[in-house]
């Protein structure tokens, strides 16, 4: 079976952001760029499936700016067959990134599409569930554990209370959650082949797709900073601050 | 204007979360009308009906809804939601897995875990685990948003008199189904909803030692969380994490034992009113955010401090 995986550029988890001084945004110049935690889960999840025998053909899309061709590569490097690069420099909203993803989905009939539960820069967690909305597929989403059985993918979902697992027909779309697996590094004969590898280059009016942003950012500011407090000499006088000054316990 | 607001409810009980989302759906002007979808809901809806400010309470009560599936809430929600200027619900894992289908349904976008309503169609909400606040306005005709809980007081459970009414029929999309579910089972309270959180993480060195954590919660009243170091490393189990990509809480008293404070951790717990860190590593980006910063192992403090309660 064929799989699709969504891939995202995004800062690097460990940055640490800093707001424009005019409020329109967070600054990314010259700040480093990486391929979204819970991306490079959805492609090693993918990748083990084939490595399971399950799966035969692992297909990487994502959309963006040409620089995007990186996280592309990166998963190609991991061991996906070939990608998409569906190029745009506009900022693309979760709706449209699912309509988006729908167009490939129609085209490369896909048996499960994996995407990552959220990205760290919006935090939206919305694109596999519009996704699979559009398509009228079965979702399963926050994935901890993914077991293809026949025609159905058994998906263990992490839920506020614990865990719950869920039969979905396929097609369907998964979502990952930081559970499901422990994503392996590019070997560097591996970054070279994957050079060799095709990467198609798209774009959202070929796809027939037009970018329709409902949302308008008003600003985008600090948050509230918290200073730092006192530190204390020993417990005795931390029972007493919370129990005296803050009235806590 | 009328905003529908989806209920959390549980075992036949409605869950807290629901009040402090009926309260950002009031400041979001208009009648607010409930809806308990689910099986064998009765009794929440009953619990329903006496919120606050509530006008109205649906009841879809169907085997097709017993276990929160996304795809056949979807539709209920989508169907239902089209008369509405809003429909909202909490940002917890049921509402981030069925609210954005909805919204993919209505042709709609989604605004998730907001902390405020500047107005009818503006909100904010935090991006880069919470290092920024966007304010974003929305043009859509029905407004699709999730709640994070802790940023807005709850309404009263009680005062209210809605009337009740039965949504006919059921929505079953036949894609999926519900296999098993292994709830965590724990005697204190509720992780978002908890006064007092005492959280462990790698410092802990092991899930063993997380009792002594939890000597001190029984003894405070507090609920267990912990950092995604500690649940990485099988200490505890993944539904007590605390962070951007855990659970979202602002406790009255915040306790991190072993935890340095990385960006996503401090995403999920930054909103409490008092922190205590404790530390062996005065360095520990924790300290910058602790009102109370202890400098010391915590094998030697976390037993002391259970001693002096």
């Amino acid at each position: 079976m064929k799989v699709l995986v969504a891939v995202k550029r995004v800062i690097d988890y460990n940055v640490k952001v800093r707001v424009k001084p005019d409020n329109t945004g967070v600054d990314l110049t010259n700040v480093k760029m990486a391929m979204n935690p819970f991306c490079e889960i959805a492609v090693e999840e993918a990748v083990r499936l084939k490595e399971k025998g399950v799966v035969s053909e692992i297909v990487v899309v994502s959309i963006g700016p040409k620089v995007a061709q990186e996280q592309v590569r990166t998963s190609l490097a991991l061991g996906a067959d070939r990608g998409i690069l569906i190029e745009t420099d506009e900022d693309v909203q979760a709706l449209d990134v699912a309509k988006l993803l729908k167009a490939v989905v129609e085209k490369e009939q896909p048996n499960l599409v994996i995407l990552g539960k959220q990205s760290i820069d919006s935090d939206n967690n919305q694109t596999g569930q519009m996704l699979a909305a559009l398509t009228g597929m079965a979702q399963g989403t926050f994935a901890s554990e993914v077991a293809v059985d026949g025609d159905k993918v058994n998906v263990t979902r992490e839920i506020d209370g614990g865990l719950v697992t869920v039969a979905l027909n396929l097609p369907a779309v998964v979502t990952t959650d930081l559970r499901l697996n422990e994503p392996r590094y590019a070997s560097l004969p591996n970054i070279m082949k994957a050079k060799k590898k095709p990467l198609e280059m798209t774009s959202p009016a070929d796809l027939g797709v037009e970018l329709k942003p409902r949302l308008t950012t008003l600003k985008v500011e600090e948050p509230a900073t918290r200073q730092a407090g006192i530190k204390v000499a020993d417990v005795a006088e931390l029972v007493d601050k919370l129990k005296n000054e803050a009235k806590v316990i | 204007m009328s905003i529908l607001v989806i209920a959390d409810h549980e075992n036949g009980s409605l869950k807290a979360a629901t009040l402090n989302v009926v309260s950002a759906a009031k400041a979001m002007g208009g009648d607010v009308e409930l809806l308990v979808v689910g099986e064998n809901c009765g009794a929440a809806a009953e619990a329903a009906a006496k919120v606050e400010g509530v006008s109205k309470v649906l009841v879809a009560d169907n085997a097709a809804y017993g276990h929160q599936l996304a795809e056949n809430l979807s539709l209920l929600v989508a169907d239902l939601g089209k008369g509405y200027s809003h429909i909202v619900a909490s940002a917890g894992t049921t509402g981030k897995d069925f609210l954005p289908r909805v919204a993919a349904l209505l042709d709609v976008a989604q605004i998730s875990d907001i902390v405020s309503v500047e107005s009818a169609d503006t909100f904010k909400r935090p991006i880069y685990a919470g290092n920024a606040i966007a304010t974003v306005q929305s043009s859509d005709s029905v407004k699709v948003i999730t709640v994070r809980t802790t940023a807005f007081d709850p309404v009263s459970a009680e005062g209210g008199s809605a009337s009740v009414e039965n949504v006919d029929g059921a929505q079953d999309a036949g894609i999926s189904a519900f296999v098993s579910a292994e709830i965590a089972k724990s005697d204190r309270p509720d992780l978002t909803s908890a006064e007092i959180v005492v959280s462990g993480g790698r410092g802990m060195q092991n899930g063993e030692n997380f009792k002594m954590l939890e000597a001190v919660a029984d003894k405070l009243g507090a609920a267990v969380g912990a950092s995604r170091a500690a649940v990485d490393a099988g200490f505890v189990p993944n539904d007590m994490q605390v962070g951007q990509t855990g659970k979202i809480v602002a406790p009255n008293l915040y306790i991190a034992v072993g935890i340095s404070g990385a960006i996503q951790h401090l995403a999920g717990m930054s909103g409490s009113k008092v922190i205590v860190a404790i530390n062996k590593d005065e360095e520990a980006p924790i300290f910058q955010v602790a009102d109370y910063g202890l400098v010391a192992d915590l094998f030697d403090a976390v037993p002391e401090l259970d001693k002096a309660l």
